[in-house]
């Protein structure tokens, strides 16, 4: 029994194609939509590459960019058969490919649905990639003089300053590294030596971060050096004070802010995947009732349109006997050429 | 003698009317577009109202929008009579209306060249404002207790991260004012005590600036304080740092801001009215090429268009003699309302 069957007269059938076509050129425009978005990820992605140690995969933003020209492609092309569906003749030519052309844009939205997946799959390895690329960004904070390590300290300072954050988990990740560079170290003031020998692995480390990390919303002046030395300030304790520096560690900002990207990306991804299986269901109508009409002579004659021939079960059935068919023959041919080659020998 | 005539037969007249039609709608989009720079410059000074004592002038940005909507206006309706001027029956309807339309194009015209040259010289007012302005609010830098003032400190924080510069004319300007409140000077601090007793007006002064004058493109950690003192650093001097902080002064920062930004408005402005001249003289040939048909009758017949009647010495001659005319019917009106009085007494 055939599936969602509707019927279809001549001005309901122009109509469709008509309003099919504007639907496949609004399908066009959200292609190149995608295609921006997968461009401009790629570039976000690029332009903090640093705090990811160069290690960040572009298999999403490269998928959606893919996405987005086959979507205008594939668009077109529908658009351009709704268009000339209007027209009998021409239509002759489209014919025999309506039904390749079906198959193409239902694997297209299988890519589609996957690509929105993994949209929001993509947090997780954003997560490990950042607290890694940031713990190395923050050792190399101080290497101003090292070639390739140079603007380290303007990037980490600049994100800093952008995302309002401070440290990989928190600001008092800079209590942990050494953040400034021995050159402007005073090696023979016996404060220096006495930090650097008290030290295991000789490093200067203080309870002091960068100005980047100062939150212009503090209403004291900015402390940045003996954080957690509550006598070195006047009416300062550093476990009440909420403003002084920002408490947010930068892989919990970086990590929403690409996390906020990706889940509107993915949301587009899945509405626009909603517009495609629409586009399709509706050429599939279109070609149906383009292809039973009672008299080809007469357009104006009344036709039907389906979504499937058959059942969902018996489509199902249908395909997996053809699936066996085509591995059977496989099968055959391999044994075929089994056989010749042992009688050769 | 008519200025610059040129003939016309009715293919002509309709490229010209279609052409106009055309260019009548570039010219709403440039309405909309004047109407948008007025109102994101009006938004942009409201942002730094602050930083100009409140007391900067609205009037350009209100120009601006209101030149923006009148376009869109004029536009519409010129547009209108372009597309009626196609049909013989409908423009004849519009041909009274066209001369005073044509004036007020004029006036218009004016009214946006005089539009164009203001956002050319706000610049000047600009300069005194927010020299004014920034010399007031780096003295409420400290006030953060003192309400309606709560923000200063973060106002002038954001915009010296934001524009890259440090006090007023330069980063000396808070080596002469007390930028930290009393209430985070410890006063029972000898060195505290020393610094206001050795201060006329009892203010606590020090060679520092606010963290957000620090640059992060300096390869070593921020220096704000005792700037001015070589020994308390190591290997540093302060006439030769040129990284460490922002050396450009926020009034030359924001005044080149504003100055681009106007400077860009007013070179756009100068467009749409070359664009606006250019379809005021479009009209006046479709009218008078409508108004001089050979045969009215005949649509399909020549015509002749111009763009004065007279020559332009002629037509000043003209437009003068007509003011003088309706000067002297004034005096002779009020003359005559005053002999009536007299007589009565």
């Amino acid at each position: 029994m055939v599936l969602m069957k509707v019927k279809f007269d001549l001005k309901k059938r122009v109509k469709l194609a008509q309003g099919l076509w504007l639907m496949y050129w609004l399908a066009v425009m959200a292609g190149v939509l995608i295609f921006s978005m997968g461009l401009f990820f790629k570039i976000e992605l690029r332009k903090r590459s640093e705090m990811m140690d160069n290690n960040e995969s572009h298999f999403v933003p490269n998928l959606l960019i893919l996405v987005g020209l086959l979507a205008c492609g594939v668009n077109a092309f529908g658009g351009k058969v709704c268009h000339d569906s209007l027209d009998a003749t021409k239509f002759g030519k489209w014919k025999p490919m309506i039904k390749h052309f079906l198959c193409g844009c239902i694997l297209f939205n299988v890519l589609l649905f996957i690509t929105a997946l993994l949209c929001f799959c993509l947090r997780l390895s954003l997560q490990s990639t950042l607290a890694e690329g940031l713990k190395n960004g923050m050792k190399y904070y101080k290497d101003t003089d090292t070639p390739g390590r140079c603007f380290m300290k303007k990037t980490l300072d600049m994100m800093q300053i952008e995302f309002r954050c401070c440290g990989n988990n928190n600001y008092k990740d800079w209590f942990e590294i050494q953040w400034i560079s021995n050159r402007y170290l005073d090696f023979s003031s016996s404060e220096v030596k006495d930090r650097v020998l008290s030290n295991v692995e000789g490093k200067f480390l203080m309870d002091g971060v960068p100005f980047s990390c100062c939150n212009p919303n503090s209403p004291r002046p900015c402390i940045q050096f003996q954080l957690t030395n509550n006598s070195a300030h006047y009416d300062y304790d550093h476990h009440t004070e909420e403003l002084n520096i920002f408490t947010r560690g930068c892989r919990d900002a970086l990590l929403s802010y690409y996390g906020g990207m990706m889940n509107s990306i993915g949301a587009l991804v899945l509405l626009f995947t909603v517009l495609q299986v629409a586009v399709t269901v509706g050429l599939k109508y279109l070609g149906t009732a383009l292809e039973t009409i009672s008299n080809p002579e007469d357009p104006e004659c009344e036709s039907e349109g389906w979504l499937l021939e058959k059942s969902v079960k018996e489509t199902l059935k249908g395909y997996m006997e053809k699936i066996k068919l085509l591995s059977g023959k496989v099968e055959d041919g391999a044994g075929g050429e089994a056989q010749g080659v042992a009688t050769v020998s | 003698m008519a200025l610059l005539k040129v003939k016309f037969d009715l293919k002509k007249r309709v490229k010209l009317a279609q052409g106009l039609w055309l260019m009548y709608w570039f010219a709403v989009m440039a309405g909309v577009l004047v109407f948008s720079m007025g109102l994101f410059f009006k938004i942009e000074l409201r942002k730094r109202s602050e930083i100009m004592d409140n007391n900067e002038s609205h009037f350009v940005p209100n120009l601006l929008i209101a030149m923006g909507l009148l376009a869109c206006g004029l536009n519409i309706f010129g547009g209108k009579i372009c597309y009626d001027s196609l049909d013989p029956t409908k423009f004849a309807k519009w041909k009274s209306v066209v001369k005073p339309f044509l004036i007020t194009c004029f006036i218009f015209n004016v009214l946006l060249f005089i539009t164009a040259l203001l956002c050319f010289s706000l610049r000047l007012a600009l300069q005194f404002t927010l020299a004014e302005g920034l010399k007031n609010s780096m003295k409420f830098y400290k006030d953060t207790d003192t309400p309606g003032r709560c923000f200063m400190k973060k106002t002038l924080d954001m915009m010296q991260m934001e524009f890259r510069c440090c006090g007023n004319n330069n980063y000396r300007d808070w080596f002469e004012i007390q930028w930290v409140s009393n209430r985070y000077l410890d006063f029972s601090a000898k060195q505290v005590k020393d610094r206001i007793h050795s201060n006329v007006d009892g203010q606590y002064l020090m060679d520092g600036v606010p963290f957000s004058c620090c640059n992060p493109s300096s390869p070593r950690p921020c220096i704000q304080y005792q700037m001015t003192n070589n020994s308390a650093h190591y290997s540093y001097d302060h006439y030769t740092e040129e990284l460490n902080i922002w050396k450009r002064g926020c009034r030359d920062a924001l005044v080149s801001y504003y100055g681009g930004l106007m400077n860009t408005i007013g070179a756009l402005v100068l467009l749409v009215t070359v664009l606006e001249v250019g379809v005021m003289v479009g009209l006046q040939y479709v009218n008078t090429s409508l108004a001089t048909l050979v045969n009215p009758e005949d649509p399909e017949s020549e015509s002749e268009g111009w763009l004065l009647e007279k020559s332009v010495k002629e037509t000043f001659t003209t437009i003068m003699g007509k003011m003088k005319a309706m000067g002297k019917s004034n005096q002779i009106e009020e003359g005559g309302a005053e002999q009536p009085a007299a007589t009565a007494s």
